[in-house]
């Protein structure tokens, strides 16, 4: 690789920002092989080159400090990781909280996805950039979902700085998201986790007893709630045993695909090629998605032990917590309860003195949908575009570093859990017989207590909704985010099962439920979702990245249309849907389609 | 004695492509099968010295089992597949992403893409006149090569053959995301401001004519640009001892282009800026 850097040179900050991350230099040769017959001639460059991972916390390093990226500073980067230059542009780019031009040093991003678009979002953002004009030193960025839909509309401020500044505003007003941008250190606090959690409290809960009722701070508290039970139990079966148990139980993926977990712990642990990765995926960018980060949030040493469980029985010595960047204070929360859990033995060399070594890292997601595709995730914590890879080969054959992976998110991973404590019949007993054990459910929009809910799978869309409070004039139900599907309101005796929906021709996704009375434009909300996909397709294939602006710019022409005259663009729509279902790379664009399918046909949407 | 290296033996994987027995050895694709079997499915991103990157989808056929349409271009033919490439579906899909192409870029100087957009009954009008593109003037930066994004397809195939794959310069990279995604130097500069070492590997990938020669750019402004009226001579090149073979393309005695023969075992189709650019002093005839 014979590499040419520009003459661009990084200021003291940027070269100080990057270096607090990688340390100093050592030499100007840094990061390649000398001896110490010849010191002026170096080698290679591959002890740098194997941290090309650290191009995206190094990208953040510098982002942060100063708020954008300038060619000095990425090319400085590039530098001492050996990375090309192009190639680094190329993924600063890539994500959305990243600029390579220069920007205000307080960025206030304010979301205008489904929920908050129906709770205000449009008169928040007016009202905001009315108040923060150009002079204010504040950049109003729109965008999509912050995972804060029970507390619509939302704002997240971001200030550049060492450190760095972060507040939330939710539920927002124009003022309260004004003084979060113009001085995040003296806005509120945000209002505990367990307030997104009705149920909090009440017993029965699996999943969510503990959030609201431990300290999330504290480890002795996890430790008097129960906490690291499982994983001595895990100890005590050996991995073998701890993957029966989980498949025993029925455990399947809650991501929204569904896979037997034990299935996918099987296949990687019995890889023979070293090491196994463990990668947890936090990275819910879903719209209406928000549970993962009230876990994180209300119950962080339950994933550190989740995490390390998984991890025993897939034989993986390294885990990677891929948390989305847009959820400071689970990084907050998690960052502590790793350092707690290291501290005290339960991660590093020797876990609970049972000389099994294992360890996590938590690595930032910048502002990309795609991430929450699992190799896209692979790729982004690798250094390398967001893109998802061809399958197969399979994750669980190479995956992070081409290496056997297993991915899982994050409320999968808390259920091991239960599967251990209560013993894998014990959990399969819950529910019903094809989908087994608790769900959680994240219900949004016109509801009077929305929040994260935790059912037996089962339970119907009906009851959920009661539960929360639905409110009067139901229009439609958005079930699993931008990428699930909508159903009509009299359609609330479908069971809230992988199967039960699947018979109703609509999918549980990732376990959302969006509720939008009748004053909610239904095509505003579907031009929503289709801008949604055009900003967040990564642009690889051609059905998704040309077929979602076809489908935008179709839905913009019927916007105001119905009958006859919307005939042609909702045919038109149909062809387009159809090929990127088939023929698109990853799940992005086989799914791009599907709510506003479903709106046509069950809402009828533009008749 | 000449050793003749034999490789390892491969064994022959057995399935069917539209209900033929096909055998091909292990490691084929279903693209390869398909053309041994006299079938020729359509692609645009796939490049003979390339891995391909299936990003194009045209070449999308249909596998017994699998849930969506498969690129035949990367899947390795497995034992007992049964593939079907001319299915309504798998024409459906081809359809439709020869029309979002070509409503999208400029696919004028790409080969067979009339021929299939024919074929396919594909309409690239119907998204109708305000149907977003780049429209974006070509890019001249320097006396040898152009970039006109307006052609470009996004097939990360100029990246591959600047990176990893040959040419190790990784001066080129696509940046941006979804339907703004371009291919671009570091920082977006001009080329000449870049880590290009101007060997002219992309353009030699590039499968739509983004990348052309400056030679062939200005011929084809001038009108008078004219393949039928080309000779293509291979030689080897004099400047250095390596022996790399040139295709001297020439046109009313003048070299217009050169590329490289892709089957050739010591370059496999790439060159450095010499060789590819360096003819000026052979028809110097002052």
């Amino acid at each position: 690789m014979d590499l040419h850097f520009g003459d661009s040179k990084p200021s003291d900050e940027e070269r100080a920002a990057v270096d607090a991350l990688l340390g100093p230099p050592e030499s100007s040769w840094e990061g390649a092989d000398r001896s110490d017959a010849d010191l002026r001639w170096a080698r290679g460059g591959r002890a740098a080159r194997d941290r090309r991972d650290l191009l995206l916390p190094g990208l953040h390093a510098v982002n942060d400090r100063i708020g954008w990226i300038s060619e000095g500073a990425l090319d400085y980067l590039c530098r001492r990781l050996t990375v090309p230059p192009a190639e680094a542009y190329g993924v600063a780019t890539f994500y959305s909280m990243f600029a390579v031009k220069p920007r205000p040093a307080t960025v206030l991003h304010v979301c205008t996805d489904l929920a908050c678009a129906s709770a205000g979002a449009a008169e928040l953002c007016a009202g905001v950039e009315a108040r923060l004009g150009p002079g204010s030193g504040v950049g109003v960025e729109r965008g999509p979902c912050l995972g804060l839909c029970e507390r619509a509309p939302a704002a997240l401020a971001v200030r550049a700085g060492d450190p760095v500044r972060t507040a939330v505003s939710a539920p927002a007003t124009v003022e309260a998201a004004v003084l979060a941008a113009s001085a995040p250190d003296s806005a509120p606090e945000e209002p505990s986790a367990a307030l997104a959690v009705p149920q909090a409290g009440q017993d029965g809960l699996v999943l969510l007893r503990r959030v609201g009722v431990v300290d999330p701070a504290s480890l002795d508290d996890y430790r008097a709630h129960g906490g690291y039970a499982a994983l001595r139990r895990a100890f005590e079966l050996g991995p073998a045993e701890v993957i029966r148990e989980v498949t025993d139980a029925g455990l399947v993926g809650r991501g929204g695909a569904a896979f037997p977990t034990g299935r996918k712990w099987q296949a990687t642990a019995s890889r023979p090629d070293r090491p196994h990765h463990l990668v947890c995926n936090a990275d819910e960018s879903e719209p209406g998605t928000f549970k993962d980060r009230v876990i994180m949030e209300g119950d962080p040493y339950a994933l550190v032990e989740s995490m390390t469980i998984a991890a025993y029985a897939v034989g993986a010595h390294q885990g990677y917590l891929y948390l989305r960047g847009e959820y400071p204070r689970a990084l907050e929360r998690m960052s502590h309860a790793i350092e707690q859990a290291r501290a005290r033995g339960l991660l590093g060399d020797d876990v609970l003195g049972q000389g099994y070594a294992f360890d996590i890292e938590i690595r930032r997601g910048a502002g990309a949908y795609i991430c929450g595709e699992e190799t896209a995730l692979f790729n982004s914590i690798e250094g390398y575009r967001g893109e998802p890879r061809s399958k197969p080969p399979f994750p669980v054959e190479k995956g992070l570093f081409g290496r056997p992976t297993a991915e899982n998110n994050v409320e999968t991973l808390v259920n091991v859990l239960p599967v251990l404590t209560m013993g894998a019949q014990a959990y399969a007993a819950i529910g019903t017989a094809k989908s087994t054990g608790p769900k959680l459910f994240c219900v949004s929009g016109s509801v009077d207590r929305p929040g994260v809910y935790e059912l037996p799978f089962g339970a119907t869309l009906g009851e959920l909704l009661e539960l929360a409070g639905v409110r009067e004039r139901l229009r439609a139900v958005l079930l699993g985010g931008a990428a699930g599907g909508f159903v009509r309101p009299d359609e609330r005796d479908i069971p809230l099962t992988f199967e039960g929906t699947r018979q109703a021709g609509t999918t549980l996704g990732s376990g959302v439920v969006m509720a939008f009375d009748d004053t909610v434009p239904l095509p505003r909300l579907l031009l929503r979702i289709a801008e949604f996909f055009r900003d967040e397709s990564c642009g690889q294939c051609v059905p998704c990245r040309v077929g979602t602006v076809r489908q935008e710019e179709a839905l913009h022409r019927i916007v105001a249309r119905t009958g006859a005259a919307a005939a042609d663009d909702i045919a038109l729509l149909r062809e387009v849907g159809r090929a990127m279902r088939d023929a698109s790379i990853c799940g992005l664009g086989q799914s791009a389609w599907n709510a506003v399918e479903s709106a046509i046909d069950r809402l009828g949407a533009y008749e | 004695m000449t050793a003749i290296p034999l490789g390892v033996p491969r064994r022959l994987v057995e399935f069917t492509v539209d209900g033929q027995e096909a055998r091909v050895p292990e490691g084929s694709t279903i693209l390869d099968a398909c053309r041994a079997a006299g079938k020729d499915v359509p692609t645009l991103c796939q490049g003979d010295t390339l891995t391909p990157k299936n990003a194009c989808r045209v070449c999308v056929v249909e596998v017994e089992g699998a849930r969506t349409l498969v690129p035949a271009c990367s899947r390795g033919a497995e034992p007992g597949m049964e593939v079907r490439t001319d299915t309504e579906r798998a024409r459906h899909s081809r359809r439709l992403v020869l029309e979002l192409l070509a409503s999208s870029v400029d696919l004028s100087t790409t080969p067979k893409a009339a021929g299939w957009i024919k074929e396919y009954e594909a309409k690239p009008d119907r998204f109708g006149p305000d149907a977003a593109r780049l429209n974006e003037e070509p890019k001249v930066d320097n006396d040898l090569y152009v970039r006109d994004y307006d052609k470009c397809i996004l097939c990360y195939k100029c990246v591959d053959a600047c990176g990893d794959q040959w040419q190790n310069t990784f001066a080129i990279s696509v940046v941006g995301r979804g339907f703004d995604a371009r291919i671009a130097v570091e920082h977006d500069a001009p080329l000449t401001d870049s880590a290009c070492v101007y060997c002219g590997n992309c353009v030699e990938v590039c499968p739509t004519g983004a990348l052309s020669f400056k030679s062939e750019f200005d011929m084809r402004a001038a009108g008078t640009w004219d393949e039928s009226a080309q000779t293509e001579t291979t030689t080897v090149c004099a400047y250095c001892g390596v022996g790399c073979n040139l295709t001297l393309h020439v046109q009313d005695n003048e070299i217009v282009k050169v590329t490289s023969p892709h089957d050739n075992p010591v370059t496999h189709g790439n060159l450095c800026i010499k060789g590819r650019f360096g003819y000026q002093h052979v028809q110097n005839r002052d």
